[in-house]
């Protein structure tokens, strides 16, 4: 790499990290000191804000990197399961989950989903669950984060900043800007930057798709036999379902997309969002992916703990043009990271803080402790990048699956009346330890069946425990008597339509 | 009492789901432009989901998740 592309890479991150501080420092103005408005920009995002909010979110990273890298390895076929999970399936569920939890939310003043399910069912335990939980996952896959943005920055520089230094930069660079500017600011510049990945993923693509139709083999010989075929390797039916469902079911329960559940200003937005989010799926993916299939295609070889992406485009495009995808790349995964560390820190200030240790804290030392907050678990979570436990890291890179394992008994409680307090208990607590011991215990099989196990003929366990959540929930639910404590009537009333 | 109309949409968002992943085309290697076909088939289906879910969204938003409608 020249001096002058890695000057370039350098001063996007740069000027990428100055804009954030700058639209954080506006928004910091126009914030009132409310735990309502830091957390949830005052319920008043509209639709290209929050549809490119929760996009940035939740797929930043991924569709540069490990996405087109799935697709060079295995084939194209990636792209079908973003469909299916992204396309369809999140759709669905951001009109049944999303809407009816922004109606909620509208009516009864939430702010967490602990904070939901705790007035439904009285129980101040439950929230503190649902919140601990939570935490328990999202704190190793913020970890993940640092690790990756500290280690590209180390690539980026070759090694002239120090990977301690790196992660350390982005996660000061983070405390500061989210502490400062809260939902509003990070929804501003998740915008900026998904319109920003969004035309630079086109003009790649373009780029590269131009040169190889110019060239002798055209664009069918840059796909390999087996890529063209649909199925095949490691894409199994049940497989290519398990990822659909397991991820588009985790990531409803991921604090940083569920709370954006809340955010929307008006039905219309809800609406429009629903209605644009199948194209945005097909926009960005498609040639992302695509671009991973051909670098296989055309026989271009992937140094051991690198990026297809980045090795394809230094091969057809000139360096500026690399490093600008590259440094785009970074500033994305800072603001996924952003936007999971808002979450952390108002699940632990809510819902464990509050009811545990200070139930008379008010508003304006909330809206302090929540800042705090972002501060203490961001450094812990550098804390961990630095260590670097097995166990967490493992924990982090399972997290779908273990939020995705929440969604049954929350589902039940905002659909089904009759889910008691019991019935939560046992669906979340049973479900979660049954993907524990799936992930870090012994395989256990009864003659050929499997009982623990990472695989069920094909079907990952995450999928086996969201049929397992239902039962548990539904049964022990229909075997127990609700408390007094519990008002299925406060949902009900809520929704009632206008 | 279901209504007809709710009917419809939960078939019509069963069948999204189910056709998002072209079966039908499985082992299929036809290319058309230089691209599967089957991946053409993904980009017209996110178009019909889009139309699917605008429709719905503009005629019976609410079905399924308000109360009492």
């Amino acid at each position: 790499m020249t001096l002058s592309s890695v000057a370039l890479e350098v001063g996007v991150v740069v000027a990428y990290m100055l804009v954030a501080l700058a639209v954080g420092l506006v928004a910091y103005r126009v914030t009132d000191r409310s735990a309502e408005d830091y957390y949830l920009a005052d319920r008043g995002l509209g639709t290209g804000v929050l549809l490119f909010t929760t996009f940035a979110t939740l797929l930043s990273a991924f569709t540069f990197f490990a996405g087109p890298n799935i697709a060079y390895a295995s084939g194209p076929e990636w792209i079908l399961v973003m469909g299916l999970m992204d396309g369809v399936l999140f759709g669905l569920l951001w009109y049944f989950l999303g809407y009816r939890q922004w109606l909620l939310g509208q009516r009864k003043g939430y702010v967490t989903l602990g904070e939901m399910l705790g007035d439904r069912f009285g129980s101040r335990t439950l929230r503190g669950l649902v919140a601990a939980v939570s935490i328990f996952w999202l704190f190793p896959y913020v970890m993940l984060q640092q690790i990756g943005a500290g280690e590209a920055l180390v690539g980026l520089t070759g090694g002239a900043v120090p990977y301690w230094a790196g992660a350390g930069l982005i996660t000061l660079f983070m405390v500061v800007y989210v502490g400062i500017s809260g939902m509003r600011g990070v929804a501003w510049t998740d915008t900026l930057q998904g319109v920003f990945m969004l035309g630079i993923t086109w003009a790649a693509f373009l780029w590269v798709a131009t040169e190889i139709a110019g060239s002798s083999g055209g664009l069918a010989g840059a796909l390999p036999a087996e890529f063209r075929a649909l199925g095949g390797g490691v894409y199994s039916p049940q497989w290519m379902l398990s990822q659909a469902v397991g991820i588009a079911v985790g990531v409803t329960m991921f604090p940083q997309v569920n709370q954006r559940f809340f955010v929307a200003d008006s039905e219309r937005t809800l609406k429009r969002t629903f209605a644009i989010w199948p194209l945005l799926v097909v926009l960005l993916f498609v040639p992302a992916f695509l671009m991973g299939a051909w670098a296989n295609g055309v026989g271009i070889p992937l140094p051991e703990g690198e990026n297809i992406v980045p090795v394809l485009l230094a091969e057809y495009t000139p360096g500026w043009f690399a490093a600008l995808v590259v440094a785009g790349a970074l500033a994305a995964m800072m603001s996924s990271s952003d936007s999971m560390l808002l979450s952390g820190s108002s699940y632990f200030t809510r819902d464990l803080y509050r009811p545990f240790v200070n139930a008379d804290a008010s508003s304006r030392r909330e809206d302090v402790l929540g800042r705090v907050g972002v501060a203490v678990f961001a450094i812990a979570a550098f804390g961990g990048s630095l260590l670097r436990p097995g166990s967490l890291l493992e924990v982090g890179s399972t997290a779908f699956g273990g939020f995705a394992q929440l969604a049954p008994p929350v589902a039940l409680a905002m659909y089904w009346r009759h889910t008691t307090k019991a019935g939560m208990f046992a669906g979340i607590l049973g479900t979660q330890g049954f993907y524990l011991a799936t992930v870090f215990g012994p395989t256990v099989t009864l003659g050929g069946v499997p009982i623990i196990a990472s695989s069920y003929f094909g079907w990952f366990s995450q999928v086996v425990g969201l049929v397992l959540g239902l039962v548990l929930t539904v049964g022990v639910s229909a075997i127990t008597t609700p408390d007094t404590t519990e008002d299925p009537e406060t949902y009900v009333d809520a929704l009632r339509a206008d | 009492m279901v209504s007809r109309i709710a009917l419809a949409w939960a078939a019509s968002f069963l069948l999204l789901l189910a056709f998002a992943v072209p079966w039908f085309l499985w082992r299929n290697d036809a290319l058309f432009a230089g691209l599967p076909v089957w991946l053409w088939w993904h980009v017209a289906w996110m178009l019909v989901t889009a139309a699917v879910f605008a429709a719905f969204a503009r005629r019976d938003w609410g079905l399924f998740v308000e109360v009492g409608r």
